[in-house]
């Protein structure tokens, strides 16, 4: 018979190997489906999981699809960290593209990429001051902050929807919901010719070092772990809640709209009212997957940029809907959270 | 390792499929959807053009679709893949993806690119095409104005671009033309498909003593809600009778079949790209659903005959005067408006009881 027991502690190798568990035993059930779904299963899987990386159009794709999920991951994991539960990222995200539209359509271009610095800058601001809500809200009036900033998603997304409408409305444009396209001197170089992914790219890399430095080896960064493991422990060694607050949902609104900035000064190229896509949710999963570690992020912003483009990819090559890549996703997701019990506890074979 | 070889082996024939150009015999259309297909609708009109034409041409051409792609930066690269495979013609049928479009078909001279509802194109690769869906909008109004008892008619729409705004104006011209008492009422619910809210707006305006309905949005929601409450509706995209028999009067529906057919035959017989188009009823790229039995006799004649004018380029719907609900004139009395500014009109005819959204 088999059982689980606790363990005496936290297994330390099933935190890293609970994924990569999870990974291989989706990657053995994905051709099952495509069985049950009637297409040859190695076709399938050939054209979800290897297309994506069988060119380097395909490959730019994916860094340039893993940007925004890298950025927004890595904002959220420093608040999921210390129990600071950041829900809203989608919201601070349109807050940032809408910021950083304001620059690009308010200012003349400057040379030496100091109208993009701005652009970014703005759009930090921009992802801040809406994070600051739920922030402010928390901190002083202990408002749920999963409510909070998940309502401020919609509030977002309409005030972009009136903004595209009214008041930045393209005026050449056939009055569509959109702002002008940006000028040259607003938009993101790309890293290589052919391909769309741009230089936030590496940028996001060299952040997650920051962030990992951030957290391990700096006197605040200990508080909010310290924070997160036990609020009783930090309130008791005289660590300000109030600040792990704060710092928590700002750095997930500042790495939100640095995301929305790079999104519409890169591929996009202007606002309008469609830019929503659902990357503040899924770098949620990312956050998780990830285990909430630099390098883990990086990983899972891949594999979930990935699992879009093969689900896209399927729908081209073998007339499947696009929502397989959804399916997929959550399968990841579910089979990650059942191996994670092993993390816990371990597998003993009894002798009835 | 035998197996192992052969499985191998598999995956590189089936890689290589997916990435190699599809052979010549056949040359492949592609078609890029907004939302999934569904038996009524948007999508739904145009799939059943992309069958049409693909019938028509029987063995010449075979087609390929991608559904629910989102209008964003995602769209280029579903749009872009249909062009390295070898497709010759691509179809882009929402607005979102003419900027998309417009980027790809700069990178791939040689395929034809068209896209719908938008206004840029270029002069050797990249077109556009779209309906005059106004001119079905004015005869149902007229057929509204005609059957209203209460005098209020309610309009369930999407969002205020110029195409909507321009459905509105002439349905609520088409019933005045006809009822001077007659008023429209307009809920947006900012989504092109959401039943639920569909419903609500349909039921507020329903509450609010409406007993004609139709909707410029994606779902059957707003027939079946006034086929549930024994009132009047009509369909839009598609003829929705099937979901609303006692309700639907009539409707505007699109046709694309013969577009699309005219247009790939155009491409495939080398006659370079076909001239941007906005078709209407005279060019059999829009009809009104036929109109049900509670319609009278001689409303019918009326409305037909109207139909045959707007067909012959007798009547058009947006003959001035027109005066928008402030009262100023916008196209004075013997002039007709022009294409620029039906594409860009952002007021609301005399006759719309709500206010106009942006003001």
């Amino acid at each position: 018979m088999i059982a689980l027991q606790l363990r005496e502690s936290p297994s330390k190798q099933m935190v890293w190997l609970s994924p990569v568990i999870a990974l291989a035993l989706t990657l053995v059930i994905c051709p099952l489906i495509f069985a049950a779904l009637g297409k040859d299963p190695w076709q399938g899987f050939a054209v979800f999981f290897l297309n994506p990386f069988s060119s380097a159009y395909n490959l730019g794709e994916m860094m340039l699809k893993a940007t925004p999920l890298m950025l927004i991951g890595l904002g959220l994991s420093i608040g999921f960290r210390c129990n600071v539960w950041n829900i809203g990222a989608e919201g601070q995200y349109l807050a940032g593209a809408a910021a950083a539209t304001w620059v690009a359509i308010s200012f003349a271009p400057m040379g030496g990429g100091v109208s993009l610095v701005m652009m970014g800058l703005a759009g930090m601001v921009g992802g801040m001051a809406w994070a600051a809500i739920p922030a402010f809200l928390r901190s002083h009036f202990n408002a749920n902050e999963i409510l909070v900033s998940l309502m401020l998603v919609y509030v977002a997304d309409l005030g972009v929807s009136w903004l595209v409408q009214t008041p930045w409305r393209d005026p050449a444009g056939f009055n569509f919901p959109q702002t002008i396209q940006f000028a040259d001197g607003f938009m993101l170089p790309v890293m290589f010719n052919g391909l769309r992914v741009t230089w936030v790219f590496p940028l996001a890399v060299i952040l997650l070092g920051v962030a990992h430095v951030f957290m391990r080896h700096s006197y605040l960064g200990f508080q909010m772990r310290v924070a997160g493991q036990s609020e009783a422990a930090a309130r008791y060694a005289g660590f300000s809640l109030h600040k792990t607050i704060w710092v928590g949902l700002l750095s997930g609104g500042a790495m939100a709209g640095l995301a929305g900035m790079a999104e519409i000064a890169g591929p996009v190229g202007q606002l309008t009212d469609k830019i929503s896509v659902g990357y503040g949710f899924t770098a949620i999963i990312v956050a998780f997957i990830g285990r909430l570690n630099p390098i883990g992020i990086f990983l899972g912003s891949l594999l979930m940029a990935a699992f879009s483009l093969g689900g896209e990819q399927v729908q081209q090559y073998l007339g499947l809907t696009s929502s397989i890549a959804k399916a997929f996703q959550g399968l990841l997701l579910l089979l990650l959270l059942g191996c994670d019990v092993l993390i816990n506890w371990k597998i003993k074979l009894k002798s009835s | 390792m035998k197996n192992s070889l052969k499985l191998l082996a598999s995956l590189a024939v089936t890689l290589g499929l997916g990435l190699m150009p599809q052979a010549r015999a056949a040359d492949t259309i592609g078609f890029v959807y907004v939302s999934p297909v569904g038996d009524a609708g948007w999508t739904a009109q145009h799939d059943m053009a992309r069958k049409e034409m693909e019938k028509a041409m029987a063995g010449k051409v075979t087609t390929k679709f991608v559904e629910n792609v989102p209008e964003g930066p995602d769209s280029e690269r579903v749009i872009r893949e249909f062009a390295q495979n070898g497709a010759k013609v691509i179809f882009t049928t929402s607005f979102g993806f003419m900027n998309p479009t417009e980027k790809i078909a700069k990178l791939y001279p040689n395929i034809v690119f068209m896209h719908a509802t938008g206004y840029k194109s270029n002069d050797s690769n990249f077109g556009n095409y779209n309906a005059r869906f106004y001119e079905g909008r004015y005869l149902n109004g007229v057929i509204a104005g005609k059957m209203t008892k209460s005098n209020i008619l309610g309009y369930v729409a999407a969002f205020p671009i110029p195409e909507v705004i321009m459905g509105i104006n002439a349905f609520t011209r088409g019933a005045k033309s006809v009822n001077p008492k007659a008023e429209v009422r307009v809920i947006w619910v900012n989504s092109w498909f959401d039943p639920g809210k569909e419903k609500q707006a349909a039921e507020t305006l329903i509450s609010q003593n409406a007993d004609v309905l139709t909707h410029h949005t994606d779902s059957t929601a707003v027939v079946q809600a006034a086929e549930a409450k024994k009132i009047y509706a009509f369909s839009y995209h598609s003829d929705m009778s099937k979901y609303a028999p006692h309700a639907q009067l009539s409707g505007t529906v699109h046709e694309w079949g013969k577009y699309y057919t005219n247009a790939v035959n155009q491409i495939l017989a080398g006659r370079g790209k076909p001239a941007n188009v906005w078709g209407g009823m005279k060019e059999g790229m829009i009809r009104i659903a036929p109109m049900s039995s509670a319609v009278p006799k001689d409303v019918q004649t009326m409305v037909t005959g109207l139909a045959d004018k707007i067909k012959a380029g007798t009547f058009h719907p947006f003959t001035g005067p027109v005066v928008d609900q402030d009262g100023k004139t916008r196209i004075p009395a013997g002039t007709t408006i022009s294409d620029g500014d039906l594409n860009s009109m952002n007021y609301y005819v005399e006759g719309v009881a709500s206010k106009y959204p942006s003001n």
